[in-house]
């Protein structure tokens, strides 16, 4: 059997060591690229992501890759997003001004704000392991946190989240102080997380596994 | 609700552990990588490597024992020491660190904070100072604390973080090894009064002072060395203490 082609799409914005080095852990050798002949023969992509979205956007502009993976993604085949990769799939961002993201998934990224109902201060960006919360999605369990627990620990580092406009896409939650805001999304073909399983130590490898073994069971 | 964050920090000269650590189960204690894989399994949320030596020629070695150590854990670690341009940090980033530490650098030079954080993000800049309190005020001092400044802390976090940075790492040097508990009162000033992240560090002794820092402290994340590498507190007990403590922990 030929094994799946897994790419790691690298557009100068990312944590691909850490994203290939969780592939690795679970037995997946990946392939990191940016070229787009890549993208079109590849069985799976994952697009991760730290840094500013407007950088985001005008790096894969100039590579070329927003045609592609547009393409990709509508061709049903599995794709993750990973924190910046999750928001990327979004219509827009308010980051620095407005800019528009590759509109797979409809909705607003925004910032947290600085302050809660109760006037209490927030630290933004939100830095460090907080719960996932199984937000009555039916799909959890065909999802890729079908093995973890309600409330378990997952590590976050953002200022932004994402506000679906379609709720049935939302599969976890996350509260920040006294925010509630969707953590991960499942939508067909699309698994993404605002979370970095790849440094949420054993849970978070587990996830990966999850992902894997459903494309390789493919 | 986010856990408060509890931060072993490892001192690193030549690409080995300095201060010693006190591990049995540990065939070499001097490998930072070995002690950060056993950290990493007992539950640390994050880890700390300073590099104390920080000269160019051991610029090489840190970078091959970022490469060690994010081939073999899985949780979040800063990178520290020496650190004076982008080029520096985009090695350590490249090489698997999740964020670097500025101190020294910084202080002279605040404008690498902006260029930092705006090429690569405020939440891997986390900015480190070493505070002292005299003559009614806490103070900045540099290079390992060798050198005063007239800086006030708080006045040097306000401007930090109007340049960008995501976190800030405080050291009290009159707690620093004392042992008798973290410098509660600038650790809250200095929590209270930013918008970012506030680990605490210098002083721990025992399992109530990472309580105190976050209850009165008001602290995010709570770093030490030594009372974890001679294993006076193991990181379990001190998670299932604080958690009995009404503190939000990941356990």
């Amino acid at each position: 059997m030929q094994l799946p082609n897994i790419l790691i799409i690298d557009y100068n914005l990312g944590n691909i060591f850490s994203v290939q080095n969780a592939c690795k852990y679970n037995g997946t050798n990946t392939i990191v690229s940016n070229d787009k002949k890549d993208i079109e023969s590849a069985d799976a992509i994952i697009l991760p992501g730290v840094g500013a979205f407007g950088d985001a956007m005008a790096n894969m502009r100039k590579l070329d890759l927003i045609e592609p993976i547009k393409d990709f993604i509508h061709s049903k085949k599995p794709f993750m997003g990973v924190c910046l990769g999750m928001q990327l799939l979004f219509t827009e961002s308010e980051e620095f001004g407005n800019h528009k993201g590759l509109d797979i998934i409809k909705g607003q990224i925004k910032k947290f704000p600085t302050s809660g109902s109760s006037n209490n201060k927030i630290k933004v960006p939100q830095v460090g392991w907080n719960k996932l919360i199984n937000d009555k999605n039916t799909q959890w369990m065909n999802s890729p946190l079908s093995s973890i627990n309600n409330d378990s620990f997952m590590y976050f580092v953002h200022s932004y989240f994402a506000c679906p406009e379609d709720e049935s896409v939302v599969l976890s939650k996350t509260v920040y102080e006294d925010i509630s805001y969707c953590s991960s999304v499942l939508k067909e073909n699309i698994f993404a997380t605002q979370f970095h399983p790849e440094k949420s130590a054993e849970t978070g490898l587990n996830i990966y596994a999850n992902w894997l073994n459903n494309i390789h069971k493919k | 609700m986010l856990a408060k964050r509890i931060i072993p920090c490892l001192d690193i000269k030549d690409g080995r552990t300095v201060k010693g650590v006190n591990f049995e189960n540990i065939k070499d204690a001097g490998d930072p990588v070995e002690l950060a894989v056993f950290y990493s399994q007992q539950g640390a949320d994050e880890l700390v490597f300073l590099d104390i030596t920080a000269t160019n020629e051991n610029r090489k070695t840190l970078t091959e024992l970022v490469l060690r150590v994010a081939k073999n854990i899985n949780i979040p670690f800063t990178v520290g020491g020496g650190i004076r341009s982008i080029e520096d940090v985009s090695v350590l980033l490249n090489s698997g660190a999740d964020k670097i530490s500025l101190n020294t650098s910084a202080f002279k030079n605040p404008q690498l904070i902006a260029d930092l954080s705006g090429r690569f993000g405020s939440q891997c800049i986390v900015l480190a100072i070493d505070t002292k309190f005299e003559n009614e005020e806490w103070y900045v001092y540099l290079n390992g604390g060798k050198v005063k400044t007239e800086t006030r802390a708080i006045d040097w976090v306000k401007q930090a973080v109007e340049l960008g940075a995501g976190e800030i790492l405080l050291t009290s040097m009159n707690h620093d090894g004392t042992k008798s508990g973290f410098a509660n009162t600038i650790t809250k000033l200095v929590s209270e009064n930013t918008s970012v992240p506030v680990i605490a560090s210098g002083g721990a002794g025992n399992m109530e002072h990472f309580r105190d820092a976050f209850v009165y402290g008001k602290a995010d994340a709570a770093l030490a060395a030594s009372v974890f590498h001679f294993k006076e507190i193991e990181i379990p007990a001190l998670k299932k203490y604080l958690r009995e403590q009404k503190i939000e922990i990941r356990i």
